[in-house]
């Protein structure tokens, strides 16, 4: 019973991993290759699944809006970065900050104009609304199954673009060397508005896969903005693997931690002492995990030479 | 904490004094002579409000120390708040509302916290520097909200505000205006002397180049560390205040949001300058009140300023009042 | 459902009423201010809208007035932010001079404005958060509930539990103050065995993990308290993985007006507790419903009801201090008798300022006109008294 428990677990893990990587891949891409610390990555999140949710009413079919959304939201990052991002690229960190964090509050409170402060909500496509039995009375939803599938997809896909093409090759020299890429005769400016696109359609992306699953509502993207960073930032900012290893490890401690940990503490002390603490270290759980990996290794796990 | 030690030079004529001082005395000035005219409007009401802008200005000052001289970018710095905070708030939870004990306990823990995670996270450097001082933050929020005792998530009412040596003196609204005017001008003049000092000029030197500073001989860390653990008990102090002021305690105080905030306030007045700081404080909040009042939508306008102040006024507003020919050099 | 025009709405209706104070207000000798203040940014901010329609509703059909004395209602955002909430709070008190605060809705908001207002001898009103400690020993003569003891809906699902015999139960609630007070409050009532008492983070986004443990438990019902986004996230997670049908799903403050719209045919069955619900039969919530969904195009829920009836029972108390408003003790006098018609239907304010009231058992359905609402099913407790209403020292 409680074997059966520890691999349902596991998977819930995995599947929060995903989640987070699917977020994250976008992000670190950006952060990556253009030093540029972008807070906004996730009021463009919560853009993706706003539009994901009126395009699926508006067509009455999940995949055309998604289709839809994802333009949009590509063409949406595309204005930002015209607009904002790129008088920001030679600014510091600090200048990027203050400038997002602006964008961010005009978004979250644009969306509640737009679309209203209630949550809204989009109902999964009738081809994956099946689920499995994983145990006793618990069922899997297919449609889970679809977003740890595209968030493998997305890995892999990445994975390749950024390893084995020539536009992979410029992003990862950029990551490592910009003004040199720049001297090379590569047109930086290009580079930057392609990865800054493709990076918001990612970021919508997700959005849109999971608007299925949790609430689209305004604010949705700015806890999961720190878990995000929080991810990159174990990964080792700039690596795609990193991020993917990362994601994946902060999904498995937090939910293994969150459902096996006040039972462990337990063990070492009295029960009502156990469930106090636990209380307080679950959510404090993945920022120890960040506190001890940055300790060891002050670069993530998986630096991207400078 | 309250040392006049000013290092202006006395031979300073007139028009270079007043060029270089300006911002900061007229600063000063404003905030001395509100209270009078506050009289003759909506007294407790622009009191709470100017209160409330000093007492951030103090944080956002003790957050240029380490952002603007040392190139730090703390992500956690609201936690320092928070402790001062709960320094009040747990002693006058077991009936002690005496200042002269709860103010030590609120800057020795935050100074204690600082101590333990500036060291900690001296370790990293520029993003991993931001996002390792944010696990902090998250891990004191978190530790805030598990302290059921103390009213948990929901915070606390303070019984009173409090009491300077046994009398009550604080519960007056003016007399706590001043207190923390005070504190303000304190906390100001003495993060000048320190970056006027030797040991500043290190931190500033840190910052241009850490290598060479190391190289001449400079222990970086154990500088940079100190540095940190002022800022931080000057932020405790801050929170202090804010308990008194608001009369209320909550984690609320130590989101990452607020730090990101604290944040926005440095780099809006103008890094690097001290008075920026208090000047972006006082912009932010007051412009929130302000703006707020127009509108249920005023973060539709103050976003967009945000980032209109970064595309086009270069080094924040102070860097904007410079270029119109006020406000002198750092 | 989709991009609700209602934010628009109300920007229209705001002006308006403003015509209609600024003409009125030539002709009068005094005016009645209220300071409005709830969360009206971030997600919650949808509870807050509530709670603004529904006072505003009131104030228009009462023709602009309130006690017969024009009405200006000042409405500001809280923020969530108690710290922002004393500092406004105070431009309410001082700048405006407002003699009546109505707010807020979340319970640490309400712990750091009470003190200012009541000390300032304003009247406070809550439309929403009813904290345990001023119903108890921390009550005051210048505060004013209009919802409930916030302990009082989870009360009564701990008591529907009970009576239905369920042996077994598993109970999980936010990590907070207040998801603490929900469970303990469940387990008021109920005497059977708890098989899990799960705290999940306030930012949790996905519940798998809890719902694995809750189906390896086996219980014969689960109880939970998972506010606003939380709970569209819990209940569609919870049909999603096949546990609707099997295990009962009792909750508060989960499935409301608030979240429906965005749960819809996920919560369809699901049970909360409540002071009310829109399908209650008397002639004046039948015509609130009907006016609200009119000017709002939304269903109302507790929050706009229990805003509507704090505007009720201003009306009502000034009204009997025959418009004096410097008489506070003929004010309190009032708001004690609380002499209005609530939508309710029967209404006694406490000796401790926080209502005696029925509460019932509630059921998410959907109307024929395809919107969804909360549908009254059994009275479970009449005539309630709060539990801490014995700690209260005020004489009535």
């Amino acid at each position: 019973m409680s074997l059966t428990l520890l691999y349902v677990q596991t998977l819930n893990g995995l599947q929060l991993g995903i989640l987070l990587f699917l977020i994250a891949a976008g992000l670190t891409l950006v952060f990556g290759v253009m030093d540029f610390i972008n807070l906004a990555h996730g009021v463009q999140y919560m853009v993706g699944a706003y539009l994901a949710a009126m395009f699926a009413a508006m067509t009455g079919s999940f995949f055309l809006g998604l289709v839809l959304a994802l333009a949009s939201a590509l063409v949406f990052g595309l204005v930002l970065e015209f607009l904002v991002f790129r008088h920001l690229y030679s600014r510091d960190h600090l200048d990027q900050v203050l400038a997002t964090f602006g964008i961010i509050l005009f978004l979250n409170q644009a969306v509640k104009l737009i679309w209203g402060a209630a949550p809204l909500s989009v109902p999964i496509p009738d081809v994956l609304t099946g689920s499995v039995r994983l145990m006793d009375g618990l069922l899997y939803p297919v449609y889970r199954l679809a977003i740890i599938g595209s968030g493998l997809a997305i890995a892999l896909g990445l994975g390749i673009l950024v390893s084995r093409t020539r536009i992979g090759m410029l992003v990862r020299a950029g990551a490592t060397n910009a003004p040199m890429v720049s001297a090379l005769g590569v047109d930086i400016g290009k580079l930057f508005m392609i990865v800054f696109g493709f990076g918001a359609m990612l970021a919508g992306f997700a959005g849109a896969m999971v608007a299925p699953v949790l609430s689209v509502e305004p604010g949705m993207g700015d806890n999961l903005l720190i878990l995000t960073f929080v991810v990159i930032v174990i990964g080792g900012i700039g690596s795609v693997r990193g991020a993917f290893i990362a994601a994946i490890l902060v999904g498995l401690v937090d939910t293994l931690g969150r459902s096996f940990g006040p039972a462990l503490l337990a063990a070492i002390m009295n029960p009502s002492a156990a469930s106090q603490a636990g209380r307080a270290l679950a959510p404090m759980l993945i920022y120890i995990l960040m506190a001890a990996v940055l300790f060891f290794r002050p670069a993530g796990l998986f630096p991207v030479r400078k | 904490m309250e040392k006049a030690v000013t290092h202006i030079p006395e031979t300073v004529a007139p028009p270079a004094f007043i060029r270089r001082e300006g911002v900061p005395l007229i600063l000063f000035a404003l905030l001395l002579l509100a209270p009078f005219v506050a009289r003759f409007f909506a007294e407790s009401y622009l009191l709470a409000l100017f209160s409330r802008t000093m007492i951030f200005a103090i944080a956002a000052l003790s957050l240029d120390l380490i952002l603007g001289y040392g190139a730090l970018v703390s992500f956690g710095h609201a936690a320092f708040l928070g402790f001062g905070a709960y320094g009040v708030g747990i002693l006058a939870a077991h009936g002690v509302s005496e200042a002269s004990l709860q103010l030590p306990l609120a800057l020795a823990s935050s100074a204690l916290f600082a101590l333990v995670t500036g060291a900690l996270s001296l370790r990293t450097k520029g993003v991993y520097f931001i996002m390792i001082t944010l696990a902090f933050g998250q891990m004191a929020f978190f530790l805030a909200v598990s302290l059921a005792a103390y009213g948990g998530d929901d915070g606390m009412t303070l019984p009173s505000r409090s009491r300077l040596f046994g009398f009550d003196v604080l519960e007056d609204d003016r007399a706590l205006y001043f207190l923390i005017l005070l504190a303000l001008l304190g906390s100001y003049l003495v993060s000048r002397a320190i970056v006027m000092s030797r040991f500043g000029r290190v931190i500033r030197g840190a910052r241009e180049n850490p290598q060479r500073m190391a190289a001449i001989g400079f222990p970086l860390f154990r500088y940079q560390l100190t540095m940190y653990v002022i800022a931080g008990t000057m932020c405790g102090l801050a929170g202090f205040l804010l308990a008194n002021q608001t009369g209320f305690v909550s984690p609320a105080y130590m989101t990452w949001q607020r730090s990101g905030e604290l944040i926005v306030m440095v780099v809006l007045g103008g890094l690097g300058s001290l008075h920026g700081a208090i000047l972006g404080a006082a912009a932010f909040l007051l412009l929130e009140e302000w703006l707020s009042g127009f509108t249920e939508h005023w973060k539709m306008i103050f976003g967009p300023f945000l980032v209109l102040v970064v595309l086009f006024a270069r080094g924040g507003l102070l860097g904007a009042f410079r270029r119109l020919g006020i406000g002198g050099a750092r | 459902m989709f991009a609700k025009p209602t934010s628009a709405k109300t920007k229209l209706m705001l002006p308006a009423l403003a015509l209609l104070l600024a003409t009125g207000a030539a002709s009068a000798q005094e005016k009645l201010k209220v300071g409005f203040m709830v969360t009206l940014s971030g997600p919650p901010a949808v509870l807050g809208q509530q709670a603004r329609n529904g006072f505003q509703l009131a104030v228009k059909q009462l023709g602009g007035k309130l006690g017969g004395l024009d009405a200006e209602v000042i409405v500001v955002d809280d923020e969530l932010k108690p710290d922002v909430a004393v500092g406004k709070v105070k431009g309410l008190l001082d700048r405006d001079k407002v003699n009546f605060v109505v707010g807020p809705i979340f319970s640490n908001v309400l712990l750091a404005i009470h003190k200012p207002v009541v000390d300032s001898e304003t009247f406070l009103i809550s439309p929403n958060a009813g904290t345990s400690n001023f119903a108890g020993a921390q009550c005051h003569p210048n505060f004013f509930v209009t919802s409930y003891q916030n302990d009082q809906n989870h009360e009564v699902l701990g008591k529907y539990a009970q009576d239905k015999g369920y042996k077994k139960v598993f109970l999980m609630a936010p990590n907070y103050q207040a998801g603490r007070d929900s469970l303990a409050g469940f387990k008021r009532h109920f005497k059977g065995e708890v098989v899990g008492e799960v705290y999940t983070p306030l930012n949790q986004l996905d519940f798998s993990a809890e719902l694995a443990q809750l189906a390896a438990s086996k219980p014969d019902a689960f109880f939970t308290f998972m506010p606003g986004g939380l709970g569209v996230n819990l209940v569609r997670q919870y049909r999603q993985a096949g546990l609707a049908n099997t295990i009962p799903f009792l909750s508060a403050f989960t499935v409301d007006e608030s979240t429906l719209p965005a749960q819809k045919d996920a919560a369809l069955g699901f049970f909360g507790g409540a002071n009310w619900a829109p399908d209650m039969k008397n002639p004046a919530s039948e015509a609130f419903v009907k006016a609200y969904e009119a000017e709002f195009k939304a269903v109302p829920g507790t929050y706009a009801m229990q805003a509507y009836d704090a505007a009720l029972l201003i009306d009502a108390a000034v009204k009997s201090a025959g418009g004096k408003l410097d008489n506070k003790d003929a004010i309190r006098a009032g708001l004690r008798k609380a002499d209005f018609p609530s939508l309710r239907g029967k209404f006694k304010m406490g000796a401790n300022g926080y209502p005696v009231q029925d509460f019932y058992l509630v059921q998410a359905i959907a109307r024929p006109d395809g919107l969804y609402a909360t549908s009254l099913r059994q009275k479970v407790f009449e005539d309630y008294v709060d539990v801490y209403a014995k700690d209260c020292k005020m004489a009535k």
